[in-house]
């Protein structure tokens, strides 16, 4: 008897657990948890408790020199001032490009014409930067047979080398993301709206551009992280020493020059911090407009 | 701010291909101020290219569109100014109800005051009050269809147009939106073109029918011609007429004449000419009964029930003559499967129509 009730319960278990959609599938999640952990939180906690170790001084020490420096202050202002607006042109530049593609019959060249740059990787496209815009690149000699310019422009080895970069490597990402919002919403409502009297510039700003804005700013946040963090190309393609000198430099130089690791640790913190401040505030304002679903509503 | 009036909308021969592929057949038409016509027709018979075509929504691959002496076909579809009602409702997820209905209104540049007055209207007119500051996710089918409904309409537009807006709705609301549908077009005096396959929706609401078929025209006409009247087979097939069977013509008596369907006789009415004694004959299962009293008589047959189900008022049956044709039959009996009945069609309910046409 007392074995029949124990399996009713060991049944009613498993169904409770059921509904809530825990079951023998849910154990796969398990290798991606092991590995958020290893790759992600542990050294995560471990960089956040070595960063309040520091060499001299007590417990804040790390981040008051980091704060006190404007050398390594002075960073963060750097890399917003190249993460920002360059995650704001791909924005504006896949945009209106997605809204093209959308209507195309053979979508699946041009796409992938446009996201081939994202197969080449940073250090390829910072070499051929230097040798196509470079003072003797073939931009700068066609421009100077032409008379367009008098002295070559100097697109490379400084903020724009490093803008121009980013721009290049990070647009494939943000086109594919912007694209897959585009297409999700349902082609009958821009019709509804025409059919109402709605001219193509106001069918964007009263129908596409309010359901896209959800899309946008999730765009945004990762296309600004991945900007926000650049190395590669800040090193080669930009003016490391100042106009580049971005916070991961700052925090690869603490840990590689000056092997002083717990540095390193505060200015990662830190990075983590000021990226996170500029994601929160874009993910609160998406919170302010509609969010729902963007397919014509069906009861 | 009133739309402009028109008094008549004229399609002349009008064309669309799809690369290579004849969606209309050259369609021409001439719908009159207040009518309420349907599109009739299967899926793909190019109902809906047909309405895209006036909205605008598609150019014309030929032929021309005139609204009195203007003409329209190279006007965008806001150019236009006709109101139209999606199939899938397409209300814009992101706007409260008030904001849908009133989305027209401010794409012309209408006063606010004058907005919220003619939105209140249209609610009204909808009956839709208490909803204004939803969003569609929040609504029934139904209410969205009226949201629909209203935001094509609050515009007072010169025409309306329809895409088969009843086709997302359980059978019960789609009874209660047909009416709808109906005394607000009665209400306004507009003018709607309206496309459906289902030939109810059709005969109920419309003043004219227009029956497509590949992308031609097959027949226009009143409900009462087209379900009396059917212009050749297909549309016969459209109006309900279940039995279409093949035969032979036995004689002629002037209008009439008897036909040999295998197995059995029946008498019919004569459609158009003919070239030959091959002939379809056209009949509803209404008008096709088991006769049990008599044996022999002219005009009834014996055949053997193959399947019977219950329609509510009458039972309505599969059965099939000794030389193997199916009919659909009534009765007000229900018959055992493999029993032998007697059939009896309606003479003046039958149609008889060429065979080597159909």
């Amino acid at each position: 008897m007392s074995g029949a009730t124990l399996n009713e319960e060991r049944v009613s278990l498993r169904t409770r657990l059921a509904e809530k959609g825990i079951d023998g599938t849910t154990l796969l999640i398990l290798p991606g948890i092991i590995f958020i952990f290893a790759l992600f939180v542990y050294p995560f906690c471990y960089g956040l408790w070595l960063s309040f170790q520091p060499k001299v001084g007590g417990a804040l020490a790390n981040y008051e020199k980091f704060f006190s420096q404007p050398f390594l202050y002075n960073t963060i202002w750097t890399t917003m001032r190249l993460a920002l607006p360059v995650t704001l042109i791909n924005l504006l530049i896949s945009l209106p490009i997605a809204f093209r593609v959308r209507l195309m019959r053979n979508q699946r060249l041009l796409t992938t014409l446009l996201i081939l740059p994202i197969t080449l990787g940073t250090v390829l496209v910072a070499e051929g930067m230097i040798f196509y815009l470079g003072p003797q690149g073939w931009f700068n000699r066609i421009l100077l047979t032409f008379g367009l310019i008098s002295a070559p422009l100097k697109l490379v080895n400084n903020y724009w080398g490093v803008f121009i970069s980013l721009v290049i490597t990070g647009f494939p990402f943000t086109f594919l993301l912007i694209l897959s919002y585009v297409t999700g919403i349902d082609p009958s409502l821009e019709q509804a709206a025409a059919t109402l009297g709605a001219n193509a510039r106001n069918r964007f700003r009263e129908v596409f551009f309010p359901l896209l804005l959800p899309g946008l700013a999730i765009t945004f946040c990762l296309a600004f992280v991945q900007a926000y963090s650049v190395l590669p190309s800040a090193v080669l393609v930009g003016d490391p020493a100042n106009a580049t000198r971005v916070i991961s430099i700052a925090a690869y130089q603490a840990a590689t020059e000056e092997y002083d690791y717990p540095m390193a640790s505060a200015i990662a913190m830190i990075m983590g911090v000021t990226q996170l401040g500029v994601v929160a505030l874009v993910l609160a304002l998406r919170s302010l407009v509609y969010r729902g679903p963007v397919a014509a509503a069906k009861g | 701010m009133k739309s402009p009036e028109f008094n008549e909308l004229r399609l002349d021969t009008i064309r669309r291909e799809f690369g290579g592929f004849n969606a209309l057949k050259g369609i021409s038409l001439t719908i009159k101020r207040g009518e309420f016509i349907a599109l009739l027709g299967p899926s793909g018979c190019g109902k809906t290219t047909a309405l895209n075509c006036i909205a605008g929504l598609l150019s014309l691959s030929g032929g021309k569109i005139m609204l009195d002496d203007r003409r329209i076909d190279d006007l965008r579809p806001e150019e236009r100014g006709f109101g139209m009602v999606f199939q899938n409702y397409a209300l814009f997820p992101h706007m409260s109800v008030a904001k849908n209905i009133g989305f027209g209104l401010r794409m012309r540049g209408v006063a606010k005051s004058e907005i919220d007055r003619r939105v209140a209207e249209a609610v009204n007119l909808v009956r839709l009050q208490g909803q204004e500051a939803k969003l569609p996710g929040q609504l029934s089918g139904g209410q969205q269809q009226r949201v629909a409904i209203a935001r094509a309409i609050v515009i007072e537009p010169p025409l309306v147009l329809m895409d088969e807006p009843l086709s997302n709705l359980d059978a019960k609301l789609r009874l209660e939106m047909r009416q709808e549908i109906r005394r607000i077009h009665s209400s306004l005096g507009s003018t709607t073109i309206y496309v459906t396959h289902d030939q109810e929706e059709a005969l109920s609401l419309a003043d004219r029918i227009v029956v497509l078929r590949e992308g031609e025209i097959r027949q226009v006409g009143t409900p009462e011609d087209l379900y009396a009247r059917p212009a050749d087979v297909g549309v016969a097939d459209f109006m309900g007429y279940r039995n279409r069977l093949a035969g032979k013509i036995v004689s002629r008596d002037g209008a009439t004449a008897r036909i040999d369907i295998g197995g059995g006789e029946l008498v019919g009415l004569l459609q158009g000419s003919f070239s030959g004694d091959a002939a379809v004959v056209a009949l509803r299962p209404e008008d096709l009964s088991t006769d049990m009293t008599g044996g022999g008589e002219a005009g009834s047959f014996g055949a053997k029930v193959t399947a019977i189900e219950y329609r509510g008022s009458e039972f309505h049956g599969l059965a099939m003559t000794d030389q193997g044709t199916e009919l659909h039959f009534s009765s007000h009996h229900r018959h055992g499967v493999g029993e032998r009945i007697r059939l009896r069609g309606m003479p003046e309910r039958t149609l008889v129509f060429d065979g080597a046409k159909a």
